[in-house]
């Protein structure tokens, strides 16, 4: 954990829906109680960091901007910058070329992680990114490189090789993946992992597995319980809770056990929390726990 | 019920946010028709094979497969290949032979349609359009791919064949790019300002890519709009797939709003993992006596307040989806014991797709 928190960028991705975004803001509690100056970012037009966490410096990446604050920084001229951004040819080819905003959204973030961010504002020690799902961080990542490839001589190829050489340096650029106990989460989370090191050389540093049952009963207790006649249904549909919140634990203990043969990074878990909205509490609470496991 | 909805349909389209079950729904939904005796093949673009998943499957490719499902119509599934759907589109659109390999060969192409993300999407719509116009199947079900915004992959067409475009490809292709004039004075400024931002190769590939493709880049934006028609057509079904959750529940009724501006037939909504409710009444007395142990009661007790207390929220979060939908259906499938990833699982969830006494 140490060594994860101390690198300059940390991505937390995952299949859609298995926690990214409650694993990235405790990672920047932790990373905070630790005395690093950290900053969440998200992309995609999110904006809940600022909810979750609102005492932490956050930054939702709008390409727009970014591609214009990267067209300023390239032009070293506010005067050329407008012409330019003002232009329709430029428009018209930038909003059309594909994996474009991709690229100035890891360029926006490489940028934050850097002491002294040429977007200026207050340098940060690490950022935490609430990455997309997995298939489109892949592309996000992968667009460093496939840009400095197609634009080999100009700038925008040198300045995305250089973004491309920060990402898959292991001492500035971390890899944290998030997971549920379930079959395709954990086949996603297996291939994302093969597919980061077979195309990008990069390796995924944590596992988080999000939201595991306790194991609750024992086998004696499972057995009682399956062989109770419950004359009155409160009592009936409580027990047919409790064995259906085992089989689902069991289940899930399964494919976390095949997870741990299938991955080759540290996998650790969080508890399930039986809220419906998670609070700040429980994210205290998670993010303690984290703290514990990493 | 689902077959009410995509009666005299063509093609059904899952739409939501990640991590609802847009996958196995798609799939579920295919097996059903094909159960009622359809011809259906049901289409993924996921990287990350989740459908393959779903079917017990370990590979699809850009073929469909016939699935080995025991039913009374026929079930195809395919996994899309989004650089081999590129390919084909190019081999499709060149006059000759030699346009067709300076395409294939050209840098700025072999990116594109390689790695980058967009083109996914696009090639996904492609294949819909072209399935459909060869009219094999009886319905064609597309589960659409993961972007954290669920829409973005409706303006997935637009926006690729605005690139590939003749009106951007006359700036490139005019002798000494005349075809500046099409974007009137100042673009030559701006043309001069680009070369230093982004570096004079990169325009070099970009005019060598357009000018291979000549007049044969309209063809793209046509079958673009082809495309955008048959998304519209009354012979199409948006199904919105989400979860109880209330981010999920809120992402969709913001889809469903934007479906409904953007003139797309919306079908319905299916509501995965739905906790049921859970009767009344204060059951612990009962536990004790029947289990003869206070530990054991208790622990029971507890898990059934977990439940009792997500299902609330279920009811709550759906309550809500409900009123923002006005008088369009929705199926609630609830939270089954095993994750689906089997035809097994996927039959399991056919009993609440296919209710005839609900939605």
């Amino acid at each position: 954990m140490a060594s994860l928190l101390d690198k300059r960028l940390v991505l937390v991705t995952g299949k859609g829906g298995v926690g990214k975004t409650t694993v990235a803001a405790a990672l920047g509690l932790i990373a905070e109680r630790r005395g690093k100056r950290v900053v969440l970012c998200e992309v995609g037009g999110q904006h809940r960091m600022s909810e979750l966490v609102p005492e932490l410096a956050s930054v939702s990446v709008d390409p727009e901007r970014a591609k214009e604050e990267w067209l300023h920084y390239q032009l070293k001229s506010r005067t050329l910058a407008s012409v330019l951004g003002g232009s329709r040819l430029f428009q018209y080819l930038t909003a059309a070329a594909p994996g474009l905003s991709e690229l100035v959204t890891i360029g926006k973030v490489w940028d934050l992680a850097q002491l002294a961010p040429r977007a200026g504002g207050s340098a940060f020690d690490l950022a935490i990114v609430d990455a997309p799902a997995t298939g489109h961080a892949l592309a996000m990542l992968t667009s460093p490189r496939t840009f400095a490839s197609v634009a080999r001589l100009g700038p925008v190829g040198r300045q995305a090789e250089k973004i491309d050489r920060f990402l898959r340096d292991e001492a500035s650029t971390g890899v944290l993946t998030c997971a549920l106990p379930e079959e395709i989460p954990v086949n996603e989370t297996i291939e994302f992992e093969r597919s980061l090191r077979d195309e990008l050389g990069m390796t995924v540093d944590r596992i988080v597995v999000n939201a595991l049952h306790p194991a609750r009963f024992s086998r004696e207790e499972v057995g009682r319980l399956e062989s109770v006649k419950a004359d009155r249904r409160p009592a009936a549909a409580a027990v047919r809770a409790a064995l259906s919140e085992h089989r689902r634990a069991r289940a899930e203990h399964a494919q976390l056990r095949r997870l741990r043969r299938g991955a080759g990074a540290p996998v650790v878990t969080l508890p399930r929390v039986f809220e419906p909205e998670l609070g700040r509490d429980h994210l205290e609470r998670l993010s303690a726990e984290l703290e514990r496991r990493l | 019920m689902i077959a009410d909805w995509l009666e005299r349909k063509e093609v059904c389209i899952c739409a939501g946010s990640g991590g609802v079950g847009k996958t196995t729904t798609s799939a579920a939904i295919a097996l059903g028709m094909a159960a009622r005796g359809k011809k259906v093949a049901v289409l993924t673009i996921d990287p990350a094979k989740r459908l393959a998943n779903s079917l017990g499957l370990r590979e699809l490719g850009n073929e469909e497969r016939l699935v080995k499902a025991d039913v009374e119509g026929e079930l195809w599934a395919m996994m899309l290949d989004p650089k081999r759907t590129f390919d084909e589109l190019v081999e499709w659109h060149a006059p000759d032979e030699r346009t067709r390999d300076a395409v294939l060969s050209n840098r700025i192409y072999q990116e594109l349609s390689n790695a980058v993300a967009g083109s996914q999407e696009y090639m996904a719509m492609e294949k819909l359009h072209e399935l459909h116009q060869e009219g094999h199947y009886d319905l064609l079900v597309l589960d659409t791919p993961p972007t954290r915004n669920a829409l973005d992959f409706l303006d997935a067409p637009k926006k690729l064949a605005a690139f590939i475009d003749s009106r951007t490809l006359q700036l490139f292709t005019g002798p000494g790019m005349l075809g500046l004039k099409v974007l009137g004075r100042g673009s030559g400024m701006a043309l001069s300002v680009m070369k230093r931002a982004t570096g004079i190769d990169l325009l070099e590939d970009l005019s060598g890519f357009f000018s291979s493709f000549g007049d044969r880049a309209d063809g793209f934006r046509e079958r673009a709009e082809r495309v955008n028609a048959l998304l519209a057509d009354s012979r199409s079904a948006f199904v919105l797939v989400t979860s109880p959750r209330a981010d999920a529940v809120e992402e969709a009724a913001w889809f469903h709003h934007r479906l409904l501006d953007a003139g797309l037939p919306f079908a319905g909504v299916v509501a995965n993992r739905v906790h049921p409710p859970e009767p009344r009444g204060n059951p612990a007395a009962d536990l004790e006596r029947l289990l003869g142990d206070d530990a054991l009661a208790r622990k029971v007790m507890r898990t059934f307040e977990e439940e009792r207390r997500l299902a609330a929220q279920d009811r709550k979060n759906l309550a809500n989806l409900r009123r923002r939908l006005g008088r369009k259906p929705m199926i609630e499938v609830p939270h089954l014991d095993d994750d689906v990833h089997d035809l097994d699982g996927l039959r399991r969830m056919d009993e609440y797709l296919f209710d005839r006494t609900r939605a």
